[in-house]
């Protein structure tokens, strides 16, 4: 699972394929809370998708670029386009229904 | 810190699943608003509680909360915010993570209705939780829709963030930082485009960027979505189970009678059937 910086987001949107990151910061609970899923989730798909984490404080012009208002927000892409996001905790089928849908 | 199962309501239902538990051995948090603010305070007499008549609603919370502190049952004072269900449970309140493995729903009843336009923008400026969005909105204009005890200190916490707050209740809080402008209003509507811009307040719009809405409990389902309610009463088996694995539930929350000996008694069989849950999984 990948931390994103603004740097290695943009070069890894530019690779283009299935993305999902996770809009988190250390204040949040439910963002530690999702944590671990988005890591396990890495796990799971490696090979098939980026899954990477950003985090809102310090990579403010990422959080506004997507209007990130409430986190935790999951935001994924495709080829560079946003194509779904999920506000708030979901269970971690909310997820894989995606990454599934988008192979 | 992990618990063996979370109650989550601090009333007599909560109380008497937490109390049963303990005499099973497990270990307990109960995570709820203070026992002083449960609908039950407000009562001023109850005579129909086996053996304890003409009791006041909170001689009867407190005797029910020292009983609890007495079996060595932990207590995490707050709101609930979010849920999930992933290698047992895991609750938030605030920034605060707890987790458990077995899970107690005992929530009482809210009769709160969404407001127009709130589920709709719901992460799109809509937010139940200060602790957790606030940092978005610093030095934006946010409504703070005060319906909890805590409201109005979540919206000084919002305040001392930076954001510019209009605090909108019915009634005049208690505790709100005097430079916070107070609309009293209680028809109440959420407007926006992409992302929220106004709260509607009487008919007359407040510009907002977000807007808290501070109730005094988040909904069993907002928080558990998969759980099955009928007419917003949670659907239990004979033993507190719900259709959720692991998760019972008790008291006002399945429906009437709305009586704290109804409570009690299914606090302590969801407890009961929590507990054993948990140890025909070991």
């Amino acid at each position: 699972m990948v931390h994103f910086s603004k740097e290695g987001f943009d070069k890894a949107l530019a690779q283009g394929g299935l993305m999902m990151v996770d809009f988190w910061a250390d204040w949040c609970g439910p963002c530690k809370m999702l944590g671990p899923v988005i890591e396990d989730l890495a796990g799971q798909y490696e090979g098939r998708a980026i899954v990477g984490k950003v985090n809102v404080d310090e990579e403010q012009e990422l959080a506004i670029r997507y209007g990130v208002m409430s986190i935790p927000t999951v935001i994924f892409f495709k080829d560079g386009k946003e194509i779904d996001r999920k506000v708030g905790v979901m269970p971690a089928g909310a997820f894989t229904q995606v990454l599934d849908e988008n192979q | 810190m992990s618990h063996d199962i979370i109650v989550l309501g601090s009333g007599p239902a909560g109380m008497a699943a937490a109390v049963a538990a303990r005499g099973r051995n497990k270990s307990v948090l109960v995570i709820g608003n203070r026992w002083e603010d449960s609908p039950l305070a407000r009562a001023e007499r109850v005579d129909n509680y086996l053996g304890l008549p003409g009791r006041t609603g909170t001689e009867m919370l407190r005797e029910f909360y020292d009983h609890a502190a007495e079996m060595g049952v932990d207590f995490a004072v707050g709101r609930a915010i979010s849920l999930m269900a992933w290698n047992g449970f895991m609750v938030t309140v605030g920034s605060q993570v707890y987790d458990g493995r077995a899970l107690v729903l005992a929530p009482g009843v809210q009769r709160q209705a969404k407001y127009p336009g709130e589920e709709q923008y719901l992460g799109r400026g809509v937010s139940y939780c200060a602790t957790c969005d606030g940092m978005l909105y610093r030095n934006k204009p946010v409504a703070v829709v005060g319906r909890s005890k805590d409201a109005p200190q979540e919206a000084n916490y919002l305040k001392s963030l930076g954001c510019q707050v209009v605090y909108v209740s019915a009634q005049q809080p208690q505790g709100l930082d005097k430079d916070i402008p107070f609309v009293k209003a209680g028809k109440l509507a959420v407007k926006g485009e992409q992302t929220v811009t106004a709260l509607e307040a009487e008919g007359a719009d407040i510009p907002c960027a977000g807007i808290f809405i501070l109730r005094q409990a988040v909904a069993p389902t907002d928080l558990l979505p998969a759980l099955e309610t009928d007419n917003g009463v949670i659907k239990v088996d004979r033993r507190m189970a719900t259709n959720v694995e692991g998760v019972f539930a008790a008291g006002d929350c399945t429906g009437g009678p709305l009586q704290v000996s109804k409570a009690v008694g299914e606090g302590h069989v969801a407890a009961l059937s929590a507990c054993e849950y948990l140890d025909e999984r070991k």
